[in-house]
Parts: structure tokens; C-alpha cells; sequence
């Protein structure tokens, strides 16, 4: 089981080096979309812009991402897969692939987006370990929400309707948490979001991992 | 015999309509007589979390079993789930108008009763998206088993982690806290009952519409 989610890590990494495409693709993404943000904005000092602006970066930039991680795949790989690996290792090696892939980029992100429009974050730990909880919540509802929309066949627009509603929850926790981090507020203060959020971060990919058999089989 | 609860269904909802704009209610400030929406939308909203939860448990018994008659049912629940939680909005938009001042208002139970709407949109979108029976029956099975407890942690414990202007959190006045006298009880809970039974029965009838077109179709 360990053995096969190493082996789909190790192979998603291997298809995205090899084909450059789809990272360079994000990398402008991003780029471009913090670049316009600081055209029209030049520095931004309300907080609660700052974060908005933010989130919603990441968020694109993960259904950008994501929507291929399921579709991109050939039925001859599907049936590769099939025969070959468990469905439980296939999902969770998917998950983690992509928040490692989300948290990659939500750093450059931040770094980037930092850079040009000023940082206003007083807690930079409180806030970096938000944007990892959060890049794996959002990475294990939209893998899950990638393998649903590729089996009904009408990909991207079915992938953002089927995903923001499962988002939000995920996403008002992340707000209000990264907002905390922004303004340096006490971690006492700041532990019943991470307690909230680290529940969503369990029960997401249990959830994933219990539904994604009944999907793998046609 | 087998007509009694619909009989009760029809009682119970004079009752409902008859006692609840004709009995005393507790004089409460800004509140005043309409409280008496209590039994008007907070039952819809009971009569939708029921409906849903009939729904899921449909859902997985299709997940389980195969069989499509529960796939039907499924969703014809669900549709008249979302009849309810328009109606819900609707009672509760005209309440706010005169409590609140303003027909919508940014709070996270109002927020968690729009993703709901969401959540049910998309499952329909998504059941129209595919045209093949048995994928269109698991797909949306999934969907709904995995985005309910979501959408149940949104409405339940999200709003009870932040201050909300809604009754019932943040210390505004509840309907359940200490407003709601026995005398309100002896309405509310029967309203309850009332407007889901009325639910099973529409839902019943068209159920049964659905199977003779689909019998008629073959």
C-alpha cells in the first residue's frame, strides 16, 4: 500500500518533469495574476484585501491545476492502474502529489505576491502552516471532486460548479485563520480554527478514500 | 389504513396554520409578533435537513446495493428537499426584512443556507450532465455522500465558532433559548412533523409518476 502511493508520487512527479508544460503554464498563471493585482493595486494596506486577493490566487490556481490530475489520463492507463494498484493508493497518492504540487506554488505565491504588494503578515510561521493545511484540504476535495467531473465526461466548468460549494467551508476556516496570522493575533486565540481545520484535513481524505472505489470501477 | 398519516399530515398542518397566527406568543422586543415565522421557516429548514438526510440514505443504499429504484428516490428527495430550502430562504428573507432591516445579510448561517442551495444545484447539474443511467446514479451518489458532511460542518459548526446576528448565536435572542414557552412547542413540533410529512407525500406521488413514465418509456 505505502509502496504503491510512493510509486503514483514518484510518477505523477516524473510525467510533470518530463512535460514542463503544465508548471510553466501555473507559474505564469500565477505571475500574471499577482502582476495585474499590482497594477491596479500598486501596495495594498487594508488586511482584509490583502487575504481575499490571496485565497483567491491559490484557489484558481488549484482548479487550474487540479482539473487535469484525473482527465489527462488515457483509458489505457486507467485500466493500467486497475489491474495493477490498489484504488485506495491510487487516490491518496493523487492527494498528496497535489498538495504538495499546491503547496509548492501557494509558497512561490506568496513569496511573489509578498514582493510586489507589499507583506503585511506579522505571524509568517502561523501563516505558512495555514497555507499547508490549507493547500491539502483543497488538494484532497478537488482531486476528488477531479475523478467525479473526468468520469461525466464535461470537465472544467463541471469541476468549479461541483467544487466551490464542497470549498467553502474549507475555505471561510482558511479566511479567518490566515486573517489571524496577518494580524499577529495569539495562538490561543488561533486554536480552534487549526483544531477545525486539521478535522476537515482528516475527514476530507477519509472521505475520498471511502468513496473512491465505488468511482474506479465502470 | 394505510391513508392515516396522510390524514394526520392534513390535521397537523390546520393546526399548524390555525394556532400559529391565532395563539399567544411570549411579547419579545424588535422580535414581536414575528416569531411566529418559527413555524414557518425554521420547519422548513428542519423538513430540508430531513429530506437530505433521506436522500444520503438513499445514496448509499445505491452505493451498496445497485439497485436503481433507490437512485430514483434519491432523487426525487432531493428535489423536494430543495423545494423546502427555497422555501426556507424565501420565509426567512421576508423575516429579515423586517428584523434586520435588509433582505440579505453577511452571516454564516445565511452563508451555510446559500451552499446548501449551492451544493443541491450541482448535484443536479451534475445528474443532467451525463446521459448514461448507472454512471449518472453513482456519479451523483458519490457527489452527495461526499459533500454532505461538509455542508453539515458548515451549518452546524461553523456558526457556532464565530459570532453570528442570527438567532440562536453570538447571544442573540434564540428561538430555542428562552423564548420558545411550552405554549410555542405545542406548535413547533407538530408544524415540524406536518410540513415533512407533506414532503413524503409529494414526494411519494412523484415517485410513482416517475416509475409509470419510465415503464411507459420502455
Amino acid at each position: 500500500m505505502f509502496n504503491q502511493i510512493g510509486l503514483i508520487i514518484y510518477k505523477e512527479w516524473k510525467l510533470e518533469w518530463r512535460n514542463r508544460a503544465a508548471m510553466a503554464g501555473l507559474m505564469v498563471f500565477i505571475l500574471s495574476g499577482v502582476y495585474i493585482s499590482y497594477l491596479s493595486f500598486k501596495k495594498i494596506v487594508d488586511v482584509s484585501a490583502w487575504n481575499a486577493l490571496f485565497w483567491l490566487l491559490i484557489l484558481f490556481m488549484a482548479v487550474n491545476a487540479l482539473a487535469k490530475s484525473f482527465m489527462a489520463e488515457s483509458r489505457g492507463l486507467q485500466l493500467f492502474y486497475y489491474s495493477f494498484l490498489n484504488p485506495y493508493a491510487v487516490i491518496l497518492g493523487k492527494i498528496i502529489y497535489n498538495g504538495l504540487m499546491l503547496f509548492l506554488f501557494g509558497i512561490i505565491t506568496f513569496f511573489i505576491y509578498g514582493i510586489l504588494l507589499g507583506n503585511p503578515v506579522q505571524d509568517i510561521g502561523m501563516f505558512i502552516l495555514t497555507v499547508l493545511l490549507g493547500c491539502f484540504g483543497i488538494s484532497s476535495v478537488l482531486t476528488m471532486i477531479s475523478a467525479i467531473a473526468s468520469r461525466a465526461g464535461h470537465q472544467s466548468s463541471l469541476m468549479a460548479i461541483l467544487g466551490f460549494p464542497v470549498l467553502l467551508p474549507l475555505l471561510i476556516v482558511l479566511i479567518h485563520l490566515s486573517k489571524n496570522a496577518i494580524d499577529g493575533i495569539d495562538f490561543s486565540v488561533n486554536l480552534k480554527y487549526l483544531t477545525m481545520l486539521t478535522a476537515l484535513n482528516l475527514l476530507v481524505p477519509s472521505l475520498a478514500y471511502i468513496l473512491f472505489p465505488y468511482l474506479w470501477r465502470e | 389504513m394505510h391513508n392515516v398519516w396522510k390524514i394526520a399530515c392534513v390535521a397537523l398542518l390546520y393546526f399548524t396554520l390555525f394556532a400559529g397566527f391565532l395563539m399567544p406568543v411570549p411579547e419579545l422586543p424588535i422580535l414581536n409578533e414575528s416569531i411566529r415565522n418559527l413555524y414557518f421557516h425554521v420547519t422548513m429548514w428542519f423538513a430540508m435537513i430531513i429530506h437530505m438526510v433521506v436522500t444520503i440514505v438513499y445514496s448509499i443504499r445505491y452505493l451498496s446495493g445497485g439497485k436503481i429504484q433507490y437512485d430514483l428516490k434519491a432523487e426525487q428527495y432531493a428535489i423536494t428537499g430543495m423545494v423546502f430550502g427555497i422555501a426556507g430562504l424565501i420565509t426567512g428573507m421576508i423575516w429579515a426584512r423586517f428584523t434586520w432591516g435588509a433582505f440579505w445579510v453577511n452571516d454564516t448561517k445565511l452563508n451555510g443556507a446559500a451552499a446548501a442551495m449551492l451544493m443541491y444545484a450541482a448535484y443536479f447539474i451534475l445528474r443532467q450532465s451525463t446521459e448514461d443511467e448507472t454512471k449518472r446514479a453513482k456519479l451523483s451518489a458519490v457527489y452527495l455522500v461526499f459533500a454532505f458532511p461538509l455542508m453539515m460542518a458548515f451549518i452546524y459548526i461553523l456558526p457556532r465558532m464565530t459570532d453570528s446576528l442570527h438567532p440562536g448565536n453570538g447571544g442573540n435572542p434564540a428561538f430555542g433559548q428562552y423564548d420558545l414557552d411550552n405554549q410555542m412547542r405545542l406548535v413547533f413540533y407538530p408544524a415540524i412533523i406536518g410540513w415533512t410529512l407533506l414532503g413524503v407525500w409529494i414526494t411519494s406521488i412523484r415517485i410513482r409518476i416517475k416509475k409509470l413514465w419510465n415503464s411507459h418509456e420502455n
